[in-house]
């Protein structure tokens, strides 16, 4: 059980969790209680992913001949 | 041009030694005699080290694995010997006629009185060669097992951080900068820039790959550069940049060329790109395609969460159904069976307890019998008792002719003290 706060997660690990956490709704075996607490967990996880996925923005970066690296996004 | 050199040493006094040859008398032996060009020759420092170009003849391999040969050109030639741990290395195997540059030193073999070229590195001097100094080398490393897909790493499917060795400043970093900010922003890009083409390409490809493996904030590595010539993409078929490829513990993905350049970089990758753009598309998942993929989920979710209660719902409206059943009547004649049931019930249960109470009492009584002064008394103890009421219990508590009660299991009489 991972138990970081959801936004430390990175995408991969949340997207993972939130796979895990719809299969085990569906396989509706679960209490009533614990079916609506994995239940916000699952809308957080989702709520995380979609909002990285909105916001990236890519970094790039370049090793200069002085061995300092600079940061060249805007290029 | 040689006496020049000659007298600038004599300056210098960097001439053999002339009197360990024994030159008293003008008259050399021998061995004197190519002792003293041998020092002569090592001396100097362009012979020391060269590259000279020209046609091999008369190549043999010892078993010793020394190899030797002659190089000539149209009007002069010269012998050759390469060691065999330098013929090991050499990527080449010549053969008599190939066009070839030895790098190595001249010197003299003493006991023959011969001046060779001492190989140390050979490579193929005509560009038909190429083809074949990269058929041998692919054949040697895939002996090896370099190429095999044993040894191939898996490219992660969610990259923080991507390390590119390119070429600063040409359109293959440019064609992976737009790729990999079209399907997935969400990683970073780290450049380590090199040379792609020419002698100093290798080293700087082999450095660039080091650095990026050395670090631990990378998930993969992408080796590229665009189209050319096969001289152009020659770098990505050294021996050094191979097995640093190889060596590397983060993945690699090799896109160097057009679809149809094979490098040798290219069969030791552990995902190889036919071109920059698609060793971007490899290394990242498309952002649209992950974005649906969530959206899914969450439509899963919900659906899962509604049948969820709806199944809790048809369970209950289920039980409520089958009290609903029991009609009036039925209730009625099933209640009196209920009261005759429940009161034997009762009864019973009645009696057991009253025979529990009726044990334990018994129980009681007998634990009370064993610890009370009647008993004692039964058993033959006798209380003695002065005329005041006290008990007496030592014999220190009487004296001679008093008057002293004593009681029995069954009564008491008095005692006088004797």
């Amino acid at each position: 059980m991972n138990d970081k706060e959801p936004k430390e997660l990175t995408f991969e690990a949340a997207l993972y969790e939130l796979e895990e956490t719809v299969t085990k709704l569906e396989s509706g075996e679960l209490a009533l209680e614990e079916t609506l607490q994995l239940f916000e967990k699952g809308q957080s996880l989702a709520v995380l992913c979609s909002s990285q996925l909105e916001s990236a923005a890519m970094r790039v970066e370049m090793l200069t001949s002085d061995g300092e690296i600079l940061d060249i996004s805007a290029e | 041009m040689v006496r020049i050199d000659l007298l600038r040493y004599s300056e210098n006094t960097m001439i053999p030694h002339f009197e360990q040859y024994g030159l008293e008398d003008q008259v050399w032996s021998v061995s004197d005699l190519n002792g003293y060009i041998r020092e002569l020759i090592d001396i100097d420092y362009r012979l020391g080290e060269l590259q000279v170009i020209g046609e091999v003849s008369n190549f043999s391999q010892a078993k010793s694995g020394h190899a030797y040969f002659t190089l000539k050109d149209d009007s002069s030639q010269i012998r050759c010997v390469m060691w065999a741990s330098f013929a090991k290395r050499t990527s080449i195997v010549p053969i008599d006629g190939d066009a070839v540059v030895a790098h190595g030193r001249v010197s003299v073999y003493e006991a023959m009185g011969q001046y060779q070229l001492y190989v140390e590195r050979l490579e193929h001097a005509g560009r038909g060669d190429l083809a074949r100094e990269f058929e041998q080398l692919k054949q040697r490393l895939a002996d090896e097992g370099l190429f095999d897909p044993e040894h191939k790493v898996q490219i992660p499917a969610f990259p923080v951080k991507i390390g590119i060795v390119t070429s600063a400043d040409a359109a293959a970093l440019r064609d992976i900068r737009t790729v990999l900010k079209r399907r997935w922003p969400l990683t970073s890009v780290l450049i380590a820039p090199t040379l792609v083409q020419g002698k100093e390409a290798p080293a700087q490809i082999v450095e660039a790959l080091l650095w990026l493996d050395g670090r631990n904030d990378i998930d993969t590595i992408i080796v590229s550069r665009g189209g050319g010539s096969m001289e152009d993409l020659w770098a990505f078929n050294d021996e050094g940049v191979a097995r640093a490829i190889f060596d590397a513990t983060h993945p690699v993905i090799v896109g160097v060329g057009h679809e149809t350049d094979f490098t040798i970089a290219d069969f030791v990758a552990d995902l190889r790109a036919p071109t920059p753009s698609a060793a971007a598309e490899l290394a990242v998942p498309d952002i649209g395609e992950m974005a649906e993929h969530v959206q899914d989920l969450n439509q899963k979710m919900v659906k899962a969460v509604l049948n969820s209660f709806h199944q809790n719902r048809v369970y209950l409206d289920g039980l409520l159904r089958s009290l609903g059943n029991l009609s009036p009547r039925s209730a009625l004649d099933s209640n009196r069976q209920r009261v005759d049931w429940l009161s034997n019930r009762l009864e019973r249960s009645f009696d057991r307890r009253m025979d529990q109470a009726k044990n334990r009492l018994e129980l009681s009584e007998a634990r009370l019998a064993a610890v009370s002064p009647i008993s004692t008394l039964q058993r033959g103890y006798a209380i003695v008792k002065k005329k005041d009421g006290s008990l007496v219990r030592s014999v220190a508590h009487v004296v001679e002719g008093e008057e002293l009660e004593i009681h029995v299991a069954d009564g008491g009489f008095t005692a006088t003290v004797e």
